[in-house]
């Protein structure tokens, strides 16, 4: 059988966003559907204003605090197969955050997976990234280039953890930019929490009950950093903000402070010289280039779309080292690298 | 080696002066002299000479990782830094062989530099085996210094403040120690700390004086014009006339040796009788008034100035400043009495190479403004205010030197094409290449790479990513959308532009969100330009 290229591929382009015609349904639809499969609660995948939407049980709580709590929202348990028009659909694990979620769409024993934003390194605030076998695989690509390679986590909590000792003896406050869902929730749970006091932004708080009710590791004794509880923080305590607070007021409440990033830009010197850093944690929950063509081959995929990011360099090289027929989901500039945005 | 690499990344991830002075401070009070010279070397801004050609070295490290030439390409252009890059696709590759710490000394003295001497081949081989035993870091500097790109973010007199407060000394006097030649011998670094400093005293130069620009704000707040020393500011080459003994030195701002490039100006000043230091510019002079800067950028680069070069571009050394005479250090001296002791000197001196920059007279501060008017048709940039009870200060001090500069021209041009910037600005669109109207269609008149806020840099980043048409290579072509208005200092005629003008030190003052493509300026209106400025 010939799967994506001579029949109508079972899931394509269009300017809604990917489209399953034999379901009827939307992957991650960036504009209104009717039906809309969401892999993830971030701003780029999930908007408000589809008709429906389905997404993993384990991500229903937070998909509703961001979309709405009066949305059409239903769950689905992970690995569990739902029949929708002429397909059969199921959500895996993506590792990418909580509640984060592969798609897998079977027609005639033809089967897509659209993995979303997902990573295979180890995080304990999430489930762990599961490949699935599939004929045609569509991957992200936001590091999909060989300067891209994660360091151990645990390494660059110890990191973290050293730095925020540093401040704490140069009486200056640890201020760590993270993205608000996700990143930040996988820090506090890695860092340790016996060095001081940890407060954290009002978008990072709003989610912890669903990390806690999940069972996640979110030390406790964490609360809101303001101006009521700045006294508490200053000269000790770390913070935990998106980076979209730097030059703000609410910052300057806790001066002096030392500036980090945790992202996976951060491996690259100019991205941290750029954003007036004293520091770059090298974490991301995104895959990096190894990470990529491991899943391709885990996945056993022949065909291999890539979507997000590096596209261009990842196809090329796909097909021309690997033999593989892949090529760029959305049109070239549809949907540009992220350049210089925290990673989400 | 991993000492001088963690000084490098602590010095170019920090944004605090004290931070880097301390860094400077503690690897220096540690390291051994051998290398303690080169990283001095290094650090003010020498370079090694290349020891193989960039496009094999960035072949090989090709190979080295794996990577096809044109993946290596790609991450290359996102990085922005041909050494990162590679350090960052080579470490992928040898994560599980362990690194070796080698002092700085020999990495340069054994490796780097007998590279020059191997055939193609072994040079590869070479390369190959000292990669595969850096860590990431030090794999990052090594290449740094093979590639000649190593800048990192500390000024000359930091590195001579650090160095000054381990052997306790003033600053002055350790910048002083520094200037010149470096040689990186652990002899010459020892010599920093006990001041045992012999012969080639001849050579040195001081620390040059550097004014702050003045703005009509703040030239309203500055006492009266009678305590102030006013001259034209001359738009060639800042430089020291060292004559020492019989040895003349011609060392410039910008840490260049300029002895060979103005033989004339040497010849002459090596005829005066005595020792003096002089502080200048080198221009190049058109019978009573300065050249086109371009002319003068025709003497530089070179080995040797043929006879027909010094008759094409006749040169000059404008001197503004007496430094020392008769080996006596005048620095301390007010501006007003080295003035006149370099006046009485330069009576019994009469050449062509050799010029006085003359005192503009007034009697207020509006005359002194009516004059400034006629800086672009005297070819000069402006004026220099200098407080005559000043002395000479070592580096950039403020208050006393003040360089007020003629407001530069500006015209509002079209944003049409945009490139990844480097370095700082790497992975955003930050090289832009502005166009005006021509009858209907557009002609490239500037590129600019700074000028804007980091705000607007990004801004302008996510605009070009959701506006491009098309691209050549690493070029984006842009809907013809968005309006800037440029400034630039100077315009010549250049038959190498499409436009038939070239424009001096062309950068963005403003994003003008408020006009539409149709207001921006013409090629007619920008040629009317020209003949202000000849
Ligand atoms: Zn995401």
């Amino acid at each position: 059988m010939l799967i994506g290229s001579s029949q109508q591929p079972l899931i394509k382009w269009t300017n809604r966003g990917l489209y399953c015609e034999k379901g009827d349904f939307y992957i991650d639809p960036c504009r209104r559907v009717d039906r809309a499969l969401i892999t993830h609660a971030h701003s780029d995948h999930a908007r408000v204003g589809m008709k429906s939407y389905l997404t993993a049980d384990a991500g229903v709580g937070i998909l509703k605090e961001r979309i709405g709590f009066d949305s059409s929202i239903s769950g689905i348990p992970f690995g569990k197969h739902q029949r929708i028009g002429d397909v059969i659909v199921s959500f895996h694990p993506a590792g990418h955050l909580l509640g984060s979620a592969q798609i897998r769409v079977e027609h005639r024993g033809e089967v897509w997976v659209v993995t979303g934003d997902y990573k295979i390194t180890h995080d304990i605030s999430c489930e762990a990234f599961e490949p699935v076998r599939c004929h045609n695989l569509i991957t992200e690509a936001t590091f999909a280039l060989p300067v891209y390679s994660w360091p151990d986590s645990q390494l660059v909590f110890e990191q973290i953890n050293q730095w925020w000792l540093n401040n704490q003896s140069e009486g200056r406050c640890s201020v760590l930019f993270a993205y608000a869902l996700g990143k930040a929730q996988r820090l506090l749970c890695g860092v340790d929490p016996s060095i001081g006091p940890i407060g954290v932004h009002g978008a990072v708080e709003k989610m912890l009950p669903y990390y806690r009710k999940a069972g996640r590791a979110i030390p406790e004794g964490i609360f809101k950093a303001n101006a009521e509880s700045k006294e508490k923080l200053k000269g000790v305590g770390l913070i935990i903000a998106p980076g979209s607070v730097q030059n703000t007021p609410w910052l300057r409440k806790f001066a002096p402070y030392s500036l980090a990033f945790a992202s996976g830009w951060m491996a690259i010197r100019g991205a941290r010289r750029r954003r007036a850093l004293d520091r770059g944690f090298v974490i991301s929950d995104h895959v990096d280039w190894k990470g990529i063509l491991n899943t391709v081959d885990n996945t056993g995929a022949e065909c291999v779309g890539v979507i997000h990011g590096y596209a261009d360099a990842l196809v090329r090289w796909l097909r021309e080292e690997r033999g593989l027929r892949a090529y760029e989901v959305s049109p070239k500039y549809a949907k540009d690298r992220p350049g210089e945005e925290a990673e989400k | 080696m991993k000492g001088f690499s963690e000084l490098y990344l602590t010095l170019d991830a920090s944004n605090r002066k004290n931070e880097k002075l301390a860094a400077l401070r503690n690897y220096f009070s540690v390291v051994p002299p051998e290398d303690g010279a080169w990283a001095v070397f290094f650090l003010i801004g020498n370079r090694l000479k290349r020891p193989i050609r960039m496009t094999d070295f960035r072949k090989w490290a090709g190979l080295a990782c794996g990577q096809p030439a044109w993946l290596v390409d790609e991450c290359y252009n996102h990085v922005g830094d041909l050494a990162e890059t590679l350090a960052l696709l080579l470490s992928e590759r040898k994560r599980s062989i362990r690194a070796q710490d080698r002092p700085l000394h020999q990495v340069v003295q054994e490796d780097i530099i007998p590279l020059r001497e191997l055939g193609l081949e072994e040079q590869r081989k070479r390369l190959e085996s000292i990669w595969v035993h850096l860590d990431g870091s030090s794999c990052f500097i090594f290449n740094k210094l093979i590639t000649g790109g190593f800048r990192v973010g500390v000024s000359q007199s930091l590195v001579a403040t650090a160095l000054a407060e381990l052997a306790n000394v003033e600053p002055a006097i350790m910048a002083h120690r520094l200037m010149g030649i470096w040689k990186p011998t652990p002899c010459a670094y020892k010599a920093l700390f006990t001041g045992s400093h012999s012969e080639d005293q001849t050579a040195k130069p001081y620390p040059f004086c550097l004014s702050y620009p003045l703005d009509e704000i703040a030239r309203s707040r500055l006492d009266t014009i009678s305590k102030w020393q006013v001259e034209w500011k001359w738009d060639g080459i800042r430089a020291q006339l060292i004559k020492r003994g019989n040895e003349v030195i011609l060392w410039s701002r910008g840490k260049e040796m300029l002895t060979d490039q103005f033989p004339e100006i040497v010849e002459e000043a090596a005829s005066w009788s005595g020792s003096i230091v002089l502080d200048g510019e080198l221009l190049a002079w058109d019978h009573d008034s300065p050249a086109p800067f371009s002319e003068l950028q025709r003497r530089l680069g070179r080995k040797n100035v043929s006879v027909k070069m010094r008759n094409d571009v006749p040169v000059l050394f404008m001197s503004y400043d007496l430094l020392e005479f008769d080996g006596v250090d005048f620095r301390n001296k007010s501006t007003q009495e080295r003035r006149s002791i370099l006046q009485s000197w330069s009576s019994g001196i009469s050449s062509r190479y050799f010029g006085i920059s003359p005192l503009i007279e007034a009697c207020s501060w509006e005359v002194v403004l009516r004059l400034r008017e006629e800086s672009r048709r005297r070819r000069v940039e402006g004026i220099m205010l200098k407080r005559k009870e000043a002395p000479y200060h070592s580096g950039r001090k403020k208050g006393d030197w003040w360089k007020w500069k003629v407001a530069p021209y500006t015209i509002d041009a079209i944003m049409i094409y945009a490139q990844l910037g480097h370095g700082r600005r790497a992975g955003l669109y930050t090289d832009y290449t502005f166009a005006v109207w021509n009858e209907d269609s557009l002609v490239p008149i500037a590129k600019a790479y700074s000028g804007l806020s980091d705000h607007d840099i990004r801004k302008v980043d996510r605009w070009i990513r959701q506006n491009t048409t098309d691209s050549h290579g690493p070029v984006r072509v842009l809907e013809p959308k968005q309006v800037f208005e440029i400034a630039f200092e100077g315009i010549n005629e250049s038959k190498r532009h499409k436009s038939g003008i070239a424009v001096r030190f062309p950068r963005i003052l403003r994003w003008r969100k408020d006009k539409l493509p149709k207001d921006a300026d013409s090629l007619k209106m920008v040629r009317s330009l020209l003949a202000v400025d000849s």
